[in-house]
């Protein structure tokens, strides 16, 4: 299977989406001749031209305004948000506007389209260009949200998400745009609310999204040295959310850690230890443990940024708390 | 711009048709029978009227919290509407959306709108379906002289002129937001000043007569559809009513309301209309006893219409 790039297969996946549906579309900011911040949509305007990338004013409201209109008047859009901190001057559009309509008007429109964005923090950008924010989006009836790990699930979910006749919030994660792995060439979807199992474990179930997914596995191999095998689970994506395979998993291993990125308080994995606790509590030997950004906005110093992130370190040891 | 006689009384009798079933509105929610919040239009009746003459059932509009006006001007169904205000099953929105959020995508209507503010954007994106595909269709975005100080609202005028979008900017000035008039929330004295910004034209229009309504937004319209990108156009009026149902109106006294109900703009298109011989007393009464008929049918078909059942609270999130 040929080699890409997480960032290669995202852009992949617009590609070959435009060619398959005239109806899809992009806009942005900096989305057209200049590649995108990241160089995600690099290559698309010169083969689509301006009329199907579109280079927008740095107006976020007004980009997701117009997304969710064309949406609604039949069209395909995926708009860009060129980082998710800038979510905070537009979310009307999408949470109010969006996210509602097809409820609000009693199931008589379709909103069918995807706002990309990239989170995560690792490379100095600060509190207002770092932030992992997937629990604002998963708390918003309407919308869904997928969250890829690896460049297969990057190609694959982007494509379910282009299809998907709802508004789909696609968060990329800026630290693994360079992340290689196997891609087909060929169009293929991911389902969406389908967890995937990275590796299987008897001793300890690790949920863990977006990079931390490959902090987790690392945590694995370590743990695996000294005799644990711990179970690694990706939910891929948190509307819809599968809860079942992580259950299943926690009635097999009888303990559960959940990691992500976004800080601990009010963060996603409170809603999945809260789910595993209604629905496995008596399979459990312990805690449920989260291994999570501290509640402070993401500094820019390296060795405190450093400090953020969750590590290997930290993984290890909250297995190790609740296996001691 | 010449008016068919025709024209002017279906303009005439949508304006009608408003007055009433708001009228209606304001009977049924004082008796308890209309839950939650509703936002009268009388006294606006002119400004989605005459612009929505100039609409096609292929254009879009966006709407807002004081919605019921547009929706009937673009075509709505008074008995669904009516039914939806009840918080019936068979309302347009199945009893999920209420007076705020009535919609009918297949005549164009994208939504009331409970956000202040909110339909700029949308109404672009509509737009820019149009223009994507090469189609004649516009889009017209109805905002009140709250909504022109919002961000959203410049935001989308500035990309609708950048982009060259086929949008109408529709402002109603009713001279205050909430209870806040428009001489203490921005210092202009015309909202369609904000135009020259966005290098699009701005007009004001006497948003009280029908007739001036309907050719500025015929203009507006045509030069949307030939590519020219929006317009501006600020429709000076006044609502009769409070904000809400329910509004004490403290800020503002009788006299001013009582000068602007002289200017009613039902009133005013009546006596022209007679005093032209396009309209008689006969022919008056006759349109004012088949909206009579049309709205008690819509209040009976609300009245007799199931609720929606509990259940059904989790339908629709998803398509």
């Amino acid at each position: 299977m040929p080699t890409k790039t997480y960032l290669q297969a995202i852009n992949e996946a617009l590609r070959q989406e435009m060619e398959r549906d005239p109806d899809v579309f992009i806009m942005g900011e900096d989305v057209g001749p200049f590649g995108g911040c990241f160089g995600v949509t690099k290559g698309l305007y010169e083969q689509f031209g301006e009329k199907r990338v579109k280079d927008t004013p740095i107006t976020e409201s007004a980009i997701i305004g117009a997304a969710t209109g064309a949406a609604a008047a039949g069209l395909r859009p995926v708009c860009e948000i060129m980082f998710v901190d800038f979510i905070g001057v537009a979310l009307d559009q999408l949470f109010n506007q969006a996210a509602k309509m097809r409820y609000m008007f009693g199931g008589k429109a379709k909103i069918p389209m995807v706002l990309r964005t990239p989170q995560g923090a690792g490379i100095g950008a600060a509190a207002q260009h770092s932030q992992s924010l997937e629990a604002w989006f998963a708390h918003v009836p309407g919308l869904k949200v997928a969250m890829p790990a690896t460049p297969y699930d990057a190609k694959g979910l982007l494509i379910t998400a282009i299809r998907d006749d709802n508004p789909v919030v696609f968060l990329e994660h800026k630290l693994l745009y360079g992340l290689e792995g196997d891609v087909p060439d060929e169009p293929y979807t991911v389902p969406f609310g389908k967890a995937q199992v990275h590796r299987e474990g008897t001793d300890v179930t690790i949920v863990a999204t977006a990079k931390m997914l490959h902090t987790s596995l690392e945590a694995a191999d370590v743990l695996a040295k000294d005799g644990m095998s711990a179970e690694v689970i990706d939910p891929r994506t948190l509307v819809p959310f599968d809860t079942d395979t992580i259950v299943e998993s926690v009635k097999k291993t009888h303990g559960l850690v959940v990691v992500h990125e976004a800080v601990k308080h009010a963060g996603f994995g409170a809603e999945i230890a809260a789910q595993v606790a209604e629905l496995a509590f008596d399979y459990l030997d312990g805690p449920i443990v989260r291994v999570a950004a501290p509640f402070t906005p993401v500094p820019f110093s390296p060795p405190l940024e450093q400090a953020y992130i969750p590590g290997v370190d930290d993984v290890v040891t909250a297995v190790k708390k609740i296996r001691a | 711009m010449s008016l068919t006689e025709d024209k002017l009384i279906q303009m005439y009798t949508t304006m009608v048709r408003i007055r009433e079933f708001e009228t209606k509105v304001e009977e049924f929610f004082a008796a308890g029978k209309i839950p939650g919040f509703v936002h009268l239009y009388i006294g606006e009746e002119a400004v989605a009227t005459g612009t929505c003459a100039v609409l096609t059932d292929k254009d879009y509009i966006t709407s807002t919290h004081r919605g019921h006006g547009h929706l009937i001007a673009k075509g709505g169904d008074l008995k669904r509407m009516m039914a939806e205000l009840f918080g019936k099953k068979t309302g347009y929105c199945k009893g999920k959306g209420g007076s705020m959020h009535i919609a009918d995508v297949d005549l164009g209507i994208l939504g009331a709108n409970g956000i202040v503010g909110g339909g700029g954007p949308i109404a672009n994106g509509a737009a820019l379906a149009a223009q994507y595909r090469g189609t004649d269709q516009v889009a017209v975005c109805f905002f009140g002289d709250g909504a022109s100080n919002q961000g959203t609202t410049q935001e989308a005028m500035n990309l609708a002129s950048a982009w060259k979008l086929p949008v109408v900017f529709v402002n109603e000035n009713n001279g205050y937001g909430i209870s806040c008039p428009t001489c203490k929330s921005m210092a202009v004295a015309d909202i369609a000043d904000r135009a020259a910004a966005y290098d699009m034209p701005g007009v004001v229009v006497d948003g009280n007569d029908v007739v001036a309504v309907y050719e500025a937004v015929a203009e507006a319209v045509d030069r949307a559809r030939r590519g020219d990108g929006p317009s501006l156009i600020e429709c000076k009026t006044y609502r009769w009513r409070g904000h809400f149902e329910g509004d004490a109106c403290t800020y503002r006294d009788e006299a001013e309301v009582q000068s602007w109900m002289a200017k009613d703009p039902i009133k005013r298109l009546r006596e022209k209309l007679l005093e032209q011989g396009i309209l008689t007393e006969d022919k008056d009464r006759e349109i004012r006893d088949a909206i009579a008929r049309e709205l008690e049918a819509a209040v009976a078909f609300a009245e007799e219409s199931p609720l929606p059942a509990p259940e059904e609270v989790l339908e629709d999130v998803y398509a």
